[in-house]
């Protein structure tokens, strides 16, 4: 029989929506992380038929936490063994008895759940691997994809991951107020690499992995929900929502990377942009900001500006100064360097470059030589330039962002042959 | 609860420079964080340099190779360890992060419990 497709996508959307809360609730009968995804995939696969003959629960996340419980229950008692592994440390192990727990009083352990699999005890690879899988529900497959790598690589990899938590016993438990803004700060990090890595992604023919883009953005509502107090996450949500408004008009439709200078604004996400905004505004009221409201708030000057002539450069090199100070990264300071080249003309942009030139980090890094290259190229200086642009497609290996370099390339071919005639436009490091 | 085993690894070299002074201050520190973590510490010692080392392995013919020497040169070297008790291992790094290591650093590892 073939699933009505109105189930087929209710399971779907409650998959994307409550796996992580099913998940949180289950993992607390089971204590062993690698059980309750078992017992909530079967939850998931029981939903598809039984929804289509009674119908789609009024809430389906509690639906799937009451069934995916009552397989753990029985799992346990069929598997002796399952009680002599390691379990989990839960503080406040529930005892589901033959009623299991009132759907009503299911409590959100969705934060536990965050914590451990983005704790700092694990390998940051084994961290966002994990949010993927535990949190967001992708499956190994999937993981593997969104990190080409092979299966067996990444189910290792994950196997690896949950044989930690349970050898050292990493808690269950979200941690305590001292301990807080640091594991928070840690959560944030995963979330904010899973963005990046999809708002850019770093191989392949693709500018932009929208897969990626959105679970990140699932993941900082999720975490928007759970921490609504929390400004360092209000900003990281905030930065997610104001870059990506610009998603659709970063790729032309020929498939070129086109620059945040010559994109048309006007087809920007402007509800994104506004709930981005208020976002920002509540993050920069903590003081001093953290490093996600700056960001965002740099972001948000891009997204208010009415054109690229017209965007304040003077305040994104204050926030960048600002920035720097928190977060004393080269690629930052990279960033500051192009903004100061708009703000204070193109030869203090290009001196604050040259003092990153010696950085070992940006060693290996397109965006150096790129945002050099433009600044030349904007200066008349064409042979180094060239040179420049060379060197920035020695080292990028996103197949957009080299069509664009080779582009550029060519342009000044033509120039050469021309002088005196520069076209003006931003680097590529330039926020896209 | 579990037990974690911390292992203290620090540069000698460093420790050889620091004079009279550096170990009076080491040790006052280690006394410190003796009485504060009285409650969760199970053992623990100070080991002498690695100079004073012997390695023992058994070779493929049954016969054993004795030398000078730590098992692997590291620059820096495990030289101490506590034994402490602990629920989880938030706890065992809390308390890890307050074992005094000028030159280094320290390692948690869970001791394996048999059942």
């Amino acid at each position: 029989m073939l699933a009505d497709p109105s189930v087929s996508a209710a399971v779907a959307d409650a998959h994307r929506r409550e796996w992580a809360f099913v998940l949180a609730a289950t993992v607390r009968v089971t204590g062993d992380l690698g059980m309750a995804e078992e017992c909530v995939q079967d939850a998931y696969a029981q939903a598809l038929s039984t929804w289509g003959d009674r119908g789609v629960p009024a809430r389906p996340g509690a639906w799937l936490t009451t069934v995916a419980r009552r397989r753990a229950v029985d799992a346990g008692r069929r598997d002796a063994t399952l009680r002599r592994s390691l379990p989990l440390l839960l503080d406040d192990r529930v005892d589901p008895g033959p009623q299991i727990a009132d759907p009503e009083e299911i409590a959100d352990d969705r934060l536990r759940l965050v914590f451990t699999c983005c704790h700092p005890a694990l390998r940051l690879e084994a961290q966002v691997a994990l949010t993927l899988r535990l949190l967001c529900g992708l499956t190994t497959a999937e993981v593997a994809a969104a990190f080409l790598v092979s299966e067996p690589t990444m189910a290792a990899r994950l196997t690896r991951a949950k044989k930690k938590i349970s050898g050292a016993r990493i808690p269950y438990r979200v941690p305590a107020a001292g301990e807080l803004p640091a594991r928070v700060d840690a959560v944030l990090t995963v979330v904010h690499l899973l963005f990046t890595t999809g708002h850019t992604a770093p191989v392949g023919a693709d500018l932009i992995r929208r897969d990626l883009v959105e679970r990140a953005l699932d993941l900082a509502r999720m975490l928007r929900a759970l921490l609504p107090r929390d400004a360092d996450v209000a900003g990281l949500l905030a930065l997610i929502l104001l870059t990506d408004a610009r998603s659709a008009t970063r790729v032309g439709d020929d498939g070129r990377l086109v620059l945040l200078a010559e994109q048309d604004r006007t087809r920007w996400d402007r509800n994104a942009i506004g709930e981005g905004v208020a976002l920002v505004r509540e993050a920069l009221r903590r003081r001093p900001p953290g490093r996600f409201a700056l960001m965002a708030a740099i972001a948000a000057v891009h997204a208010e500006a009415p054109s690229w002539t017209d965007t304040d450069w003077r305040e994104l090199v204050a926030l960048y100064d600002l920035l720097v100070q928190l977060w004393p990264s080269p690629v930052v300071a990279l960033n500051r360097a192009v903004a100061v080249g708009f703000a204070a003309g193109i030869d203090a942009g290009l001196h604050a470059l040259d003092a990153l030139a010696a950085e070992p980090q940006l060693a290996g890094y397109a965006y150096l030589p790129a945002a050099r290259a433009d600044l030349l190229r904007r200066l008349g200086r064409l042979s180094e330039a060239r040179t420049a642009y060379e060197e920035a497609l020695l080292l990028t290996q996103n197949t957009v962002e080299r069509d664009f370099l080779t582009a550029r390339l060519d342009k000044l071919g033509q120039a050469q042959a021309k002088p005196g005639s520069t076209h003006p436009g931003p680097a590529p490091s330039a926020p896209r | 609860m579990a037990q974690y085993l911390i292992l203290i690894y620090e540069d000698e070299a460093a420790w050889a420079t620091a004079g009279p002074e550096g170990y009076e201050q080491a040790m006052k520190e280690h006394t410190a964080f003796g009485h504060a973590n009285g409650a969760a510490l199970r053992g623990g010692n100070a080991l002498q340099p690695t100079g004073t080392a012997t390695t023992v392995r058994r070779e493929p013919t049954g016969s054993f190779s004795v030398t000078d020497g730590p098992f692997v040169e590291t620059k820096e070297a495990l030289g101490g360890y506590y034994l402490v008790e602990a629920a989880d291992l938030d706890e065992a790094l809390a308390v890890a992060k307050q074992v005094p290591a000028p030159f280094g650093g320290v390692e948690v590892r869970p001791v394996q419990v048999f059942d």
